[in-house]
């Protein structure tokens, strides 16, 4: 194989995996939520088939929504589209690397909460506007427990660049800095499940008015809309699983279909974790939820005094 | 420095933060029961290879002390007055959580400027700003609690970073010294518990902030 293919592919396969394996995750954490209540669980590609069955579909609009209702799912899915190109596999560095990128990579995910709050509001509905202020106070509260984690991570590989941070994160590293890298994984697993509205933070299934966040959002998107959160909600978790698993799974081979298996391995292990959690624990409290997130910022800055001491 | 003490200090300022954040007083006795014992093992892990017969003393001394007498005589102090919460901190848990965040930011500034003896960095640079900062979150426990209990908690949670600090900065304190110590802490919390259950008796609470009218 020539060397410009081998580069190329090289690009090609860290999004590709992401695109085509997103929404997978789903239906294993489907699967082991299932397997703890007694059932068999849904089809293994139930996922695709919804989407496929959404994009079929028309969509309706209220009359009191604006152009800001419809761009709401489009920008979204753009902008986790460029989240997910910025994000390496383990140690397969991402298509798109730049030096600062972890900043464009904080903000892409600003933008995706402001598009989907800015959406709602757009409805005109006092519920939908319920979740959005909900939405935005806990994303306001992880946001910082996110970046100061990711500083650490910063501070101690000496890099600002996604794929070079997560490539840095080796078993040596972990060997001499093990307690501040176990503080950022366990901040950036507690940021992981406020973003992508999962137990305890928020009960993904859920469709009660007084317990809804991110579900309340989405309530008049419908069809092809529908399809695009939907996708876009999957490959957010996909994204920031990576950049977990990235940090956790500290093996680097320097064989990328090695380092490849690994990454997914650790994928599995993951949402596999997040099916039992979601089984086992019920949602906190509404009240409680600042506390749990200000407790993850402490963490994350508990680790950068022990990366600077 | 080795990976478990600085294991030690992650625990020592995560039980700080779970001691802010926790309002259940039964899980802040056992919070406080695991960082006296986390802390007790700092003698054998900074000066085990010196004189082990004293390290092993004290660690198991203190621990025995820490992580199991006073757990037990808080147990019984909050099992005979039926307070289960503290309901109404003066400073709300997660604003106490992020004072103890900017304890913790102050402790290490603090650090910084102080002129302290080379053996203290050789040992552990981060233990002296994490008992530091423990010493803060346990006189902000003292003054920011209503119930009793809680500040006996916290009187035990300042001796854990003076003692973290100490250990840190002097490693040749006679072992005499250290038991006598730990001997009187023993009986600072013996007193203290009873001082509670006997309000808890005659007040039926243990809210220090409602003692302040005489009773005949």
């Amino acid at each position: 194989m020539s060397h410009l293919a081998w580069t190329m592919m090289m690009m090609a396969v860290p999004l590709a995996t992401g695109l085509l394996l997103a929404p997978l995750l789903l239906t294993v954490i489907n699967r082991v939520k299932a397997f703890f209540s007694g059932r068999w669980g849904q089809p293994l590609l139930q996922p695709y088939l919804d989407l496929w069955k959404l994009l079929g579909k028309g969509a309706t609009y209220s009359r009191t929504t604006t152009w800001i209702f419809r761009a709401g799912p489009i920008v979204g899915l753009a902008a986790t589209l460029a989240v997910l190109a910025m994000m390496p596999l383990g140690g397969v560095p991402a298509p798109v690397r730049f030096r600062g990128d972890l900043l464009l990579f904080a903000n892409l995910l600003g933008l995706i909460r402001f598009i989907t709050v800015v959406a709602a509001l757009d409805t005109g509905s006092s519920f939908e506007g319920m979740g959005a202020s909900r939405e935005v106070l806990f994303s306001a509260l992880a946001e910082p427990a996110l970046l100061v984690g990711l500083a650490a991570v910063a501070l101690e590989t000496r890099s600002i660049s996604l794929s070079d941070m997560v490539a840095s994160v080796t078993a040596e590293r972990w060997l001499t800095q093990g307690p501040a890298l176990g503080l950022v994984v366990v901040a950036l697993g507690l940021v992981l499940v406020t973003e992508n509205a999962r137990i305890p933070v928020d009960d993904p299934t859920t469709h009660l008015e007084l317990t809804m966040i991110h579900e309340v959002m989405v309530l008049d998107h419908g069809g092809p809309d529908l399809a695009f959160i939907l996708y876009g909600a999957a490959l957010k978790l996909w994204a920031l699983g990576a950049l977990l698993v990235g940090m956790a799974v500290p093996v680097r081979t320097g064989n990328p279909l090695l380092d490849l298996g690994a990454f997914l391995a650790g994928m599995l292990i993951l949402a596999v974790v997040i099916g039992v959690v979601e089984s086992s624990m019920a949602r906190l409290r509404l009240l409680r939820i600042p506390k749990l997130l200000v407790g993850a910022t402490a963490l994350a800055v508990l680790a950068v005094v022990l990366v600077l001491r | 420095m080795s990976v478990g003490v600085e294991g030690v200090i992650a625990l020592l300022v995560i039980t700080d933060l779970l001691l802010l954040g926790s309002s259940r007083l039964r899980s802040c006795i056992t919070v406080a029961a695991l960082q006296g014992a986390v802390v007790s093992l700092l003698p054998v892990l900074l000066h085990g290879d010196e004189g082990w017969v004293r390290a092993w003393s004290l660690t198991v001394g203190s621990m025995l002390l820490k992580g199991g007498v006073f757990p037990w005589l808080l147990r019984r102090v909050l099992r005979e007055s039926g307070v289960r919460r503290e309901v109404e901190p003066f400073v709300g848990h997660t604003l106490s959580v992020m004072v103890g965040v900017a304890a913790l930011a102050f402790a290490v500034w603090v650090d910084a400027r102080l002129a302290l003896p080379a053996s203290a960095a050789g040992h552990a640079p981060l233990l002296v700003p994490a008992g530091l900062a423990t010493l803060l979150v346990g006189l902000f426990l003292i003054v920011s609690r209503r119930t009793a209990v809680t500040q006996v908690l916290g009187y035990l949670v300042v001796e854990n970073g003076i003692y973290a600090i100490g250990v840190a900065l002097v490693g040749g304190v006679p072992l005499l010294v250290e038991l006598g110590v730990l001997m009187d802490i023993f009986v600072a919390v013996f007193i203290m518990s009873i001082a509670a259950y006997h309000i808890s008796r005659e007040f039926d609470h243990i809210d220090v902030d409602q003692l302040d009218r005489l009773r005949g």
